[in-house]
């Protein structure tokens, strides 16, 4: 069992009718993965380039390092095709389901990108797919809803709980253990049972495999410093995994520290997703890791402006990452991350995710404290956003945004 | 009480309700009335906020039961509260039994549990693999720990399951999460069969909802049978229309009496083997 474990977290929590497929994915993983039996990671890597257009650029962020007198990088997986950095892992997991046999694929989606990916994945590789989304989940995200539908994937709604990613994920859980012989559950982060968080990293690790080559390259040094947003981890663990070895770079997981960072016992409602930095060790979706709970270990509903951040739980290698003291765990709350979203897109013409803004807004607040060069990866586009930041931004007082009284007078309260 | 000691002179019915659905004290009269129409021992389920191996069923009742106030504390009340003479076992999700008290593992939980006359857990997300903690604790303390073998598991997870499994073993009648269906599952005889040699008592669950059904999975060689979804829809329906307690604590110990008879039924059915 070393292999599913990272330190005390992470492990197999899930039903038994579950077991023997996760067995069997243990297996797939090791062979084609791991050891690129049948070519697998030749075919992977060639996809990703003709499909995804991998690699995707380390940009030098000329406004942010004049502003901060850093040397700032972005690495723009906001340019990988879907927009998000999603897609590694979706592609991998669809292709790795067809060597394996199986004929149909499964997938939750929180913010949509997820079922985004994994839709254009299972449609670029023939694949049957249905994609789990609460319901909030689904009115807050419709764009990314119709993507699916127009992928061809159907769209199952999950009424249950809030109707968001947490109770998504029950529910294909929930599926998989149905249709466990024929269909593959394509986990969208660095979550779930052994050996998900494993994998997933793997495939989101050419980021940093990228980056770290493309940094050294472009700046003839490694950065000081390397950030990303987390919320279930995946983007962070691929941008972190190449420079983990690296004991002089820094690694910073920006978590969506929300409206506040307490907790509501009563309500059992956590207004922030911050499972790392005030998460405390737990069972959640099949592993140990850093969740937000009640005393009694009744998993919390969390929150952020960012759909994509707002999950109670943590990949188990990142909380293993932050107790070993190799990853700093630190949070911007919302109104930090919409600033940057406006900062990043009038200052670099980048429109970023919300989910990435976080990671923009942390570099605002420390960026004395980071060292002379950082990379901070674009996990995604903010387009899937725009309604959001558009309601978000009007019922703020941010100078930093653009004038809003267009949309007061024009879209009044139908936007 | 001892749980396989339940399944000693005939096939057992195992009803299983969410403690706190849809509400306190109408929970303790349901409880109850499963134990007068016969139960041999009752599964009562502790809910958890993210009851992955539940159909919606049983998810409905536990978000029934946690809105009404069910906590940790509050379950042990209520078993303490419970006025039965049938073995009760905790059905619950490991997270909280993992937090439970101020030592880190499984150990408090189940000191309370032993504490408050609990005879032992079925925890769904907890494989054999894990169980190791979970499993010292309940020797410590006497409780049973009771494994599910799903249509799936063979091998050397049915011998990991072998070594640590007391009390009786939950043989999962066919895939996917609880819930009532109508037809028997293909994998009852099939599942039964690669436990043939297990000592301990082997109940089947998943999809039971009549008398008839019951007759049927014991005579296809169960020692008993497990009812939670049937049972439940009971309790949510009666919520829903808002009947008295008395009322449908009456239809449960019916329905209770159906399937112990019907399990009964079934045990005449099969042939004797001396």
């Amino acid at each position: 069992m070393s292999t599913s474990k990272f330190g005390d977290y992470g492990g197999q929590y899930v039903p038994e009718a579950l077991m023997p497929a996760i067995e069997e994915l243990t297996d797939a993983y090791e062979r084609y993965v791991l050891n690129n039996e049948d070519g697998f990671i030749d075919e992977f890597r060639q996809r990703m380039r003709d499909f995804g257009g991998r690699p995707t650029p380390l940009q030098y962020a000329e406004q942010l390092s004049a502003r901060y007198d850093t040397d700032v990088y972005l690495k723009r997986e906001d340019l990988l095709h879907g927009g998000a950095h999603k897609l590694n892992n979706a592609l991998g997991q669809v292709l790795l389901a067809k060597y394996m046999g199986k004929e149909r694929i499964i997938a939750e989606t929180g913010a949509g990108q997820h079922g985004t990916a994994t839709a254009m994945a299972a449609a670029h590789l023939d694949m049957p797919c249905v994609i789990y989304m609460g319901e909030t989940d689904i009115a807050r995200q419709r764009p990314n809803v119709f993507r699916i539908r127009i992928n061809g994937a159907e769209v199952n709604p999950v009424t249950t709980g809030r109707g968001t990613l947490k109770e998504a994920i029950s529910e294909t859980m929930r599926d998989w253990a149905t249709t466990v012989e024929n269909t593959h559950y394509v986990i969208g982060s660095v979550v779930g049972p052994a050996p998900f968080p494993s994998m997933v990293r793997d495939f989101q690790a050419l980021i940093s495999e990228e980056a770290r080559e493309q940094i050294q390259e472009q700046a003839g040094t490694l950065p000081d410093a390397v950030l990303a947003c987390a919320g279930g981890g995946s983007n962070t663990m691929g941008t972190f995994h190449h420079f983990v070895d690296d004991s002089a770079v820094d690694l910073y997981a920006v978590e969506a520290g929300g409206s506040s960072l307490s907790v509501d016992e009563e309500a059992g409602v956590a207004p922030n997703s911050a499972s790392l930095s005030t998460g405390e060790e737990g069972v959640l979706h099949g592993a140990r890791t850093k969740v937000l709970q009640d005393t009694d270990g009744q998993i919390m509903e969390s929150h952020s402006v960012s759909a994509g951040l707002d999950y109670a739980g943590v990949g188990p290698e990142l909380a293993h990452l932050v107790d070993s003291g190799r990853v700093d765990p630190v949070n911007v709350d919302d109104d930090v991350a919409l600033e940057a979203f406006h900062r990043l897109s009038q200052d670099e013409g980048v429109i970023p995710a919300l989910e990435t803004a976080h990671a923009f807004g942390y570099l605002e607040e420390h960026h004395d404290e980071l060292g002379d060069t950082v990379v901070v990866n674009v996990s995604g586009r903010g387009d899937k956003d725009l309604e959001t930041v558009i309601e978000e931004t009007m019922e703020r007082d941010l100078s930093i945004a653009p004038d809003m009284s267009i949309f007061r007078e024009v879209g009044g309260g139908a936007l | 009480m001892s749980l396989e000691a339940s399944f000693a002179d005939e096939p057992a019915f195992v009803p299983y309700l969410a403690a706190g659905d849809p509400d306190y004290e109408s929970s303790l009269a349901y409880v109850e009335a499963l134990a007068r129409g016969g139960a041999d021992a009752i599964e009562l389920g502790l809910p958890f906020s993210e009851p992955i191996a539940e159909g919606s069923t049983i998810q409905e009742a536990i978000v029934r039961a946690l809105e009404a106030g069910m906590t940790v504390d509050r379950y042990f009340e209520f078993v303490a509260d419970l006025d039965v003479d049938v073995p009760l076992v905790c059905m619950t999700y490991y997270n909280l039994i993992y937090q439970y008290g101020d030592e880190q593992g499984p150990r408090p939980f189940v000191r309370k549990a032993a504490e408050v006359g609990l005879s032992g857990f079925v925890v769904p997300d907890l494989p054999a693999e894990e169980a190791g903690p979970l499993r010292d604790a309940c020797d410590e303390f006497g409780l049973d720990l009771v494994f599910i073998v799903a249509p799936t598991t063979e091998g050397e997870r049915l011998e990991r399951m072998r070594e640590q499994v007391s009390g009786y073993v939950y043989v999962q009648a066919r895939l996917g999460t609880t819930g009532a269906r109508d037809e028997v599952s293909d994998y009852t005889e099939r599942s039964l069969a690669r436990i043939e040699d297990w000592d301990v008592p082997k109940a089947v669950g998943f999809g039971i909802k009549s008398g008839d059904h019951a007759e049927r999975i014991v005579s296809a060689g169960a020692d008993g049978i497990i009812v939670g979804s049937a049972l439940v829809d009971i309790v949510a329906e009666g919520h829903e229309n808002d009947d008295a307690t008395e009322e449908v604590a009456q239809r449960l110990e019916d329905k209770a009496r159906e399937l112990k008879q019907g399990a009964l039924r079934g045990a005449g059915d099969r042939p004797r083997v001396e």
